[in-house]
């Protein structure tokens, strides 16, 4: 709507001008024949030229540019979905080797940690074997000297009592009526020690 | 004289006066702007062809108008047409190119000239018709005689073809001239009302003028992309004869 009025104005003062300036100008320039031999000249030199050179020349050069980038752009994404599959192969055989190990090591932690339970289990039975000796030892010595000790005792006792006498009453007294009374009261204390 | 607004397409020699057996071959500010697009189109595309893998933006330029194109030309006239790319990458670029250059204030519009436009018009009727009579013999022919039609409306349908064939140069040319000189018309107009207006009112065919220039610089381009792309489907006539 706009653009037809605008275009009604523009027609009418067209017409205006035109009728009022057509005196003098003679109308449309466009019609007029003097130099159309010229202009159909200049332009079939001009565009004659500009397609010859730009057909031989620079067309050429430019589909070229076009196809070798299009080709290297194709290569290359060829080299990268090489190179990834390659990586994706390497990354296989790198977790298969990780795996491995890890298998490896845990089989070899394992003998590893059987065997130093197995030496710790021999050492200790060995280590037993030897505590028991030493508790026997230690026990048939106890025993022994529970033997002796009392004889010691005894005699100990009949010697410092026979000191004390002595030293009480100055004179030796017979020794064998002193161990029969040591004896005798070591017997009783013996049994209440031991509660018999 | 100047604030008439078809004063702008006025032809005038510059230099001095080339006539080759009574013809008048002067160099005019129309071959002159004729010359200065040829040569703007070979200096950029020219940059545009250095060989780097990542283009710089001159060769991306470069580089896009040509996938643009031939993507145009594939779309509209198939595979076969591939030996016409340069013919129409050429084309499109020197009317863009003229069309654009005729945007810079004071410089010359060459398609804003009937005769311009209708010698490559009439260039590519003529191309065209011989390409069909090349490709398919006296076949060609066929293109004027739709399949599928009654036999009592074939006369009338057969010079309707014709008359629609024929006129195919004159459309061409005239869609592309009229475009640039109505629009360049209405600029230099609208120009002409900001100044007869002075600064009370002249603010308003100022803003008119510079949203005219945005839609003349697309007009620009959408011109030429037409002219390209109607010479294309020309062109798949006279290739894929399909009627």
């Amino acid at each position: 709507m706009l653009k037809k009025i605008i275009f009604q104005f523009v027609a009418l003062s067209l017409i205006f001008t035109y009728s009022a300036q057509s005196a003098e100008s003679g109308g449309m320039p466009q019609l007029n024949p003097e130099f159309w031999i010229s202009q159909i000249f200049w332009l079939v030199l001009t565009f004659g030229l500009l397609f010859i050179i730009l057909s031989k020349f620079i067309l050429p050069k430019i589909s070229n540019n076009l196809e070798t980038r299009k080709s290297q752009i194709l290569e290359n994404i060829e080299t990268a979905d090489k190179q990834r599959e390659e990586t994706e192969k390497k990354v296989k055989e790198f977790d298969k080797i990780i795996n491995d190990t890890k298998v490896e090591a845990k089989n070899f932690f394992n003998s590893e940690r059987q065997k130093v339970l197995e030496d710790i289990n021999n050492k200790r039975l060995s280590l037993e074997k030897d505590i028991e000796k030493e508790i026997i030892k230690a026990e048939e010595e106890i025993d022994q000297l529970k033997k002796t000790s009392q004889e010691k005792i005894t005699k100990i006792a009949i010697e410092t009592s026979s000191d004390l006498v002595k030293q009480l009453i100055g004179e030796d007294i017979n020794k064998s009526s002193l161990s029969a009374i040591v004896e005798d009261l070591s017997k009783k204390e013996m049994e209440k020690h031991n509660g018999i | 004289m100047a604030a008439n607004p078809m004063y702008q397409f006025n032809v005038y020699r510059i230099g001095p006066e080339i006539k080759i057996n009574n013809i008048d071959i002067s160099f005019t500010n129309a071959s002159l702007f004729m010359v200065i697009s040829s040569l703007a189109i070979l200096i950029i595309f020219n940059l545009g062809t250095k060989r780097s893998i990542i283009p710089n933006k001159i060769q991306l330029l470069a580089e896009l108008s040509y996938s643009f194109i031939s993507k145009m030309i594939s779309d509209t006239a198939g595979s076969k047409a591939k030996p016409y790319f340069s013919f129409i990458f050429s084309l499109f670029m020197f009317v863009l190119f003229c069309n654009m250059f005729g945007m810079i204030p004071y410089s010359f519009t060459v398609t804003s000239h009937i005769i311009v436009t209708f010698v490559l018009a009439a260039f590519i009727f003529i191309g065209v018709t011989i390409i069909g009579f090349i490709k398919h013999g006296l076949g060609y022919l066929k293109l004027f005689v739709p399949s599928g039609v009654p036999m009592v409306l074939l006369p009338l349908i057969v010079v309707i073809e014709i008359i629609s064939y024929l006129s195919r140069p004159i459309s061409l040319s005239v869609r592309l001239f009229a475009n640039m000189m109505a629009g360049h018309t209405m600029m230099k107009v609208f120009g002409g009302f900001v100044v007869s207006l002075g600064i009370v009112g002249g603010w308003l065919p100022l803003g008119f003028s510079v949203a005219l220039t945005g839609l003349e610089i697309l007009v620009a381009f959408l011109q030429a992309y037409v002219f390209a792309i109607l010479t294309c489907i020309y062109l798949n006539d006279a290739l894929n004869l399909h009627h």
